[in-house]
């Protein structure tokens, strides 16, 4: 029996290895087929964009300068070609040159990326906290605070970010004057910008976090443990945390994209330095070297934390490892 | 005061009354019973659904909820009075003065944690020895409750475990810490037969180590085996309570005639469960007579059919395995099996939901399983299905009506009108009224909702219903109604049903004869009155002997199993 | 076999039952007072000049910067234009907005979804990379790529919002086909000898779009912050206009005089965001209770 067991044991792990590596390909596949879309979206698009770099429309620019232009940037290529072209560069980290900026897009998000990487990694955090202790807190009491608890979470899942950081703004940096109002490099610049961004994602990780908990303290396995003698706080923690947390797991991958761009707007309410300013500059301004570059890192942030995500799953949810 | 206490019984129970909601208006589950049990005896509780035991269990161990109101005349538990104790000393109680097991350890172990730390979970909220004796204690324990493999097991996760060794691991725990008493709430419902008897032998082996154990099931057989006294209850209040062969033997109340009467195993086929008739008055409608069937006609033929599959985990497992069998026109097959025997999977096939690998099917004598599904739909309407649980089975938008309604055929039924008629008196055949026409299944109960289904089943005029396990989710006296009906379907219709069960007793009840299946094989394959005679498989030999009968005399249970003589042994030490 | 548990069923039930009772009828004040939202705010998109007198764009440099007060409700912006006024006309172009993105969105989704879910494994395999790849543009990541390419405006934004919140819903709807396919019901069906044409007009299709009403109602709640979203970065619809998100924008260099500026149309995006989205629970909760049960 032992002998059976182990060699289950090893044939688990050589198929949960399987498993990885065929996650890791579909992940260069996806981030492929991203670039290419996103390659063939901004070549497709209306419009010059020799015109853009010169300047835009006001600029008028000569027959001359934009056939330099064209040529100096491959635009008179075939797109196959500048497709190529591309691709080799994106394999070996180059981005291209901003068309407004005239500076080489690598080297602008190397820059910026640092301030928005913190704000969104604190946030994320910060809204598991929130989510989590709300869940515990409040979740199966008594008629009025669970309600309070839903609501709460119902209600700042639908707070549009902006705004949220404008009344934040407004009570804590204008009125109380505990925050600085604008930039702020410190601990004490994130707060707000965090608090902005993990209140409304806490909302929706609270909501599925507490469904589960809900249904999970419902579960005969609890009232086995109270039968044991166990109180409401060790159920709550010992048993139903660990199970309730699990949906939200899920969500993280996509909630940290999707923290990646939301920044943008805080970053531009909080007037912060950072890959948002950088994105909407670049998206006004049809700046596509840039737009893409951006893109593209999002891209890769949301695929590997997605990863990271499902490796979290396993080791929360044994059932996982065993199963197909 | 420990004078007093020697001749009182360990548990004492006068005028418990158990209500939710509003502590005046709100709903009385448990409605004033008085019981009592003393240690080393084994009360059992019998009752169907709603009957309120399972409420009396949780109260016993203050685990009634936040909305219950609880009063009683007398509640104590070893002298001390459970009436308004304090949530901490509550706690102190359960699990070291009261062990609890429930039913179906697969959802009562927490399914992310290791099985040893579930065991040992009682160990540590009562502050009994450090980490390392605790390890070892429940190791010591699943040993005692007959785990093979104790460390080993304990490592693993529920899931890893097959469901009697969850069950046992879960008594483990209950008795971690030697409680004087055990409450066992329907320890063995979710189990196969062999299984239920292990864990019944585990739990005798617990009573006559002098635990108390209070037993509660819907079965009265499983009751009976173990109990010294037994208590019916019905709707809150305990109707019948007396020593077991006595209840058993000669029942005073209604109700337990009732229930004794509704157990399919013990009343051969051709009898009625029921004791009244339904209070429903049902219409008989003659069968169309385009599809009268002769008797004796050779409606299915099976041939060496096997199917295989492929697991998550790359193994081929053969699931059906050379499977012959036949089914006359108006008679009934029962296939029975524990759970992955390879039943519903024979039964898949034979609706032409699964493709065999090998082996075919004969339709009244034709090519069935072989054609082509364009050829095969025309045909489909002569073969029906009743599912165990219909309600998933019918569209969640659609009436009783409608459901029934789709079922016909359009070319015999081809005005609405014409089909208005066929769904009310299909309808009426199955004991269901015209106020049901337009109700949802949702809004049915499970035995109404079966109803519903055996009419659908039945719209096609089908030559063969294959019923896979249709009266396994239902109560005694729920599931002789529906068997009855079924009965009496046969009788005015002449179809033949293919039935489909893990329970001896209804296929006994129900068949004219029996395929015993296990491992996806057919093992003993006969008459059915033969094979419940003088079964001549040691596979059917060892279900019927595990197969927990009403027994008037309370017997010594005969298990050859060396796991309980080992169990027995480790515990008496 | 499950005797008991449906008895635990039962009794669990009985509790909860009774407490959810209690809870749906405070629910219920939720539910009209979102509905009197929604119905002022639909009257405020079809006929404004029937909730405010004045015009939204009347510039009166005299009264610029005026706190709320009976006068002026929500204050005045710079120029002295009513934002009360303001925020009435604006319901139009944001509702319109909210309302065209779900219903693009929902077209793209349903296409996607349902060929997805019927078409076999080839086609489910290519639509769901597809929508894999889709997905890696998260949140509003999609809509700034096509405001890139297309450059601002209203019609790139509401394209925009559409095109960026798909994915999800298609996503939805293929699990919700694929689920009624694979359910009870459906085998049923083809048990009886029905068609398969027949079995999904019949049963799949109506069945998958059952809570689309649910998905839909509450898409608008997204699609209108969405699309405010990139007004509010100047992505959108241009700020003399009355729509909420240019309305923010513009208030965005005073709000520390004038902080009813950024306060009040921000509020009305919340509001009706928070009504839409609760009626759209309402219905779910009577989707999944069943119907009048």
């Amino acid at each position: 029996m032992p002998s059976l067991s182990t060699k289950v044991g090893l044939w688990t792990r050589h198929r949960m290895l399987r498993r990885l590596v065929g996650r890791v390909a579909g992940v260069v596949g996806v981030l492929f087929a991203v670039s290419t879309l996103t390659f063939l979206a901004a070549h497709l698009m209306p419009g010059d964009p020799a015109l853009t770099i010169l300047g835009g429309a006001g600029s008028h620019p000569t027959r001359v300068e934009l056939l330099a232009i064209d040529r100096q940037y491959g635009f008179d290529k075939s797109l196959v070609v500048q497709y190529v072209t591309f691709t080799g560069h994106l394999l070996l980290g180059n981005l291209g040159t901003s068309y407004i900026l005239k500076e080489r897009v690598s080297t602008i998000i190397a820059q910026q990326m640092g301030p928005t990487f913190v704000l969104t990694i604190v946030s994320l955090v910060l809204s598991w906290v929130l989510a989590v202790g709300g869940t515990l807190l409040t979740a199966r009491r008594n008629r009025y605070t669970s309600a309070f608890g839903s609501g709460a979470e119902i209600f700042v899942a639908g707070l549009p970010q902006y705004w949220l950081g404008i009344i934040l703004m407004v009570v804590f940096a204008f009125r109380l004057r505990w925050f600085p109002v604008e930039g702020g490099t410190g601990v004490a610049g994130l707060v707000l910008p965090a608090l902005t961004l993990a209140i409304p994602l806490a909302g929706f990780i609270g909501q599925v976090t507490r469904d589960e908990f809900s249904s999970v303290m419902e579960q005969p396995f609890v009232l086995s443990a109270r039968t044991r003698g166990m109180g409401d706080t060790g159920v709550r923690v010992r048993h139903a945390l660990r199970h309730s947390i699990l949906p939200g797991i899920t969500l993280s991958g996509w909630a940290l994209g999707s923290l990646f761009s939301t920044a943008v707007i805080v970053e531009a309410v909080f007037a912060r330095q950072g890959l948002g300013q950088v994105l909407v500059n670049a998206v006004s301004q049809r700046d596509i070297p840039v737009v893409i570059g951006v893109t593209l890192l999002v891209a890769v942030v949301y695929v590997v934390a997605n990863l990271l995500v499902d490796l979290v799953y396993l080791v929360a949810d044994p059932r996982l490892r065993s199963a197909g | 005061m420990s004078q007093d206490n020697k001749n009182r019984p360990l548990l004492e129970i006068e005028d418990l009354r158990v209500r939710f909601g509003d502590p005046v208006t709100g709903r009385e589950v448990v409605a004033g019973i008085s019981l009592s049990v003393a240690a080393g005896e084994c009360l059992g509780i019998v009752g169907e659904s709603g009957s309120g035991k399972s409420v009396t269990a949780r109260t016993l161990v203050g685990l009634t909820g936040r909305h219950a109101h609880v009063s009683a005349k007398r509640l104590t538990f070893n002298g001390e009075n459970l009436l308004g104790l304090s949530d901490r000393k509550w706690r102190d109680i359960r699990g070291r003065e009261i062990g609890f097991v429930l039913q179906d350890a697969l959802v009562s172990l927490d399914q992310l944690r290791p099985v040893g730390r579930e065991v040992a979970e009682p160990l540590r909220l009562h502050g009994w020895g450090n980490r390392a004796l605790r390890e070892e204690r429940v190791i010591d324990l699943l040993g005692q409750v007959g785990v093979p493999e104790p460390a080993m097991r304990a490592r693993q996760r529920p899931y890893e475990l097959s469901g009697g060794l969850r069950q046992r691991a879960l008594i483990a725990s209950a008795i971690a810490l030697d409680p004087k008493l055990v409450i066992a709430d329907e320890p063995t419902t979710a189990l196969d037969v062999t299984v239920q008897a292990q864990v019944l032998d585990l739990l005798e082996v617990l009573k006559q180590r002098g635990d108390a154990l209070i037993l509660i099931s819907h079965d009265l057989a499983v009751v009976s085996r173990l109990a010294d006294r037994v208590a019916v209850m019905k709707d809150g209040i305990v109707v019948e309570q007396g020593p077991t062969s006595k209840v058993l033997r000669d029942p005073r109340h209604d109700y337990t005639r009732s229930l004794l009467a509704a157990v399919p195993s013990s009343h051969p086929r051709g009898t009625r469960l029921l004791l009244r008739d339904p209070t429903t008055p049902r219409t008989k409608i003659a069968r169309p007579a385009q599809t009268a069937l002769p008797h004796g006609e050779r409606i299915l033929t099976v041939e060496h059919l096997t199917k295989r599959y492929r697991g998550p985990d790359g193994i081929t497992r053969t699931v059906v395995d050379d499977v012959s069998l036949h089914l006359d026109a108006g008679e009934t097959l029962g296939i029975v099996g524990e759970s992955g025997s390879g039943k519903t999977t024979t039964a898949r096939m034979i609706l032409a939901l699964t493709q065999p690998d090998e082996g075919r099917i004969l339709l009244r004598g034709e090519e069935w399983s072989s054609l082509p599904e364009r050829d095969r739909r025309s045909r489909r309407p002569l073969v029906s299905v009743i599912y165990q649980d219909p309600l998933s089975s019918f569209d969640p938008r659609w009436s009783v009506g409608q459901v029934v309604d789709d079922a016909l055929s359009r070319e015999h039924y081809a005005s609405a009108d014409s089909r208005r008629r066929r769904v009310r008196e299909l309808l009426g055949e199955v004991g269901l009224g015209i106020e049901h026409l337009d109700r949802r299944p949702l809004q049915l109960s499970g035995g109404q909702r079966q109803r519903v289904a055996i009419a659908r089943a039945l719209a096609p005029e089908p030559a063969v219903v294959v019923c896979d396990e249709p009266v396994a989710a239902l109560d005694v006296s729920i599931q002789a109604q529906v068997l009855d009906l079924l009965c009496d379907l046969q009788d005015q219709l002449g179809v033949s049903y293919l039935f489909i069960s893990h329970d001896l007793g209804v296929i006994q009840h129900i068949s004219d004869r029996v395929a015993v299946m296990k491992d996806g094989r057919v093992v003993e394959q006969g008459e059915a009155s033969a094979v419940f005679a003088s079964p001549r498989h040691d596979y059917t030999r060892r279900l019927l002997s595990s197969l927990p009968t009403p027994s008037f005399e309370r017997v010594e249970v005969q298990t050859t199993s060396v796991e309980r003589e080992l169990a027995v042994g480790s515990l008496r030490r | 076999m499950v005797t008991s548990l449906t008895e635990a069923l039962v009794v669990g039930p009985g509790i909860e039952t009774h407490v959810r009772r209690r809870r749906r009828l405070s629910f219920r004040l939720g539910v009209w007072l979102s509905a009197l939202l929604v119905v002022f705010v639909t009257v405020a998109a079809v006929d404004p000049s029937l909730l405010a007198s004045g015009a939204p764009d009347t510039i009166n440099l005299g009264h610029s910067f005026i706190a709320p007060s009976w006068s002026h409700l929500l204050g005045t912006d710079p120029s002295g234009r009513d934002v009360y006024t303001r925020v009435i006309y604006g319901a139009r172009q944001s509702l319109v907005i909210g309302l065209l993105a779900t219903l693009i969105a929902m077209v793209i989704a349903i296409i996607l979804g349902v060929t997805a879910g019927l078409g076999g494994r080839w086609v489910d395999a290519l639509i769901n990379r597809f929508l894999e790849v889709l997905f890696a543009f998260p949140g509003l990541l999609l809509a700034f790529l096509f405001v890139a390419i297309f450059g601002t405006g209203v019609v790139t934004e509401v394209v925009a919002v559409a095109v960026g919140s798909a994915p999800g819903y298609a996503r939805m709807i293929r699990g919700q086909v694929l689920a009624v396919k694979g359910s009870g019901y459906v085998e049923a069906a083809y048990a009886l000898g029905h068609a398969p044409r027949r079995v999904i007009s019949r049963q799949i299709v109506p069945n998958a779009m059952r809570p689309l009403v649910v998905l839909a109602t509450m898409g608008v709640g997204q699609s209108i912050v969405w699309a405010s979203s990139l007004s509010f970065l100047g992505l959108g619809v241009a700020p003399p206009s009355p729509e909420w998100g240019a309305m923010l924008d513009a208030g965005r260099d005073y709000t520390l005089q004038a902080w009813w500026l950024e306060i009040f149309p921000g509020l009305a995006i919340v509001l009706c965001t928070l009504a839409v989205t609760s009626l759209g629970r309402y219905f779910q909760q009577k989707l999944d209770g069943g119907i009048g049960a």
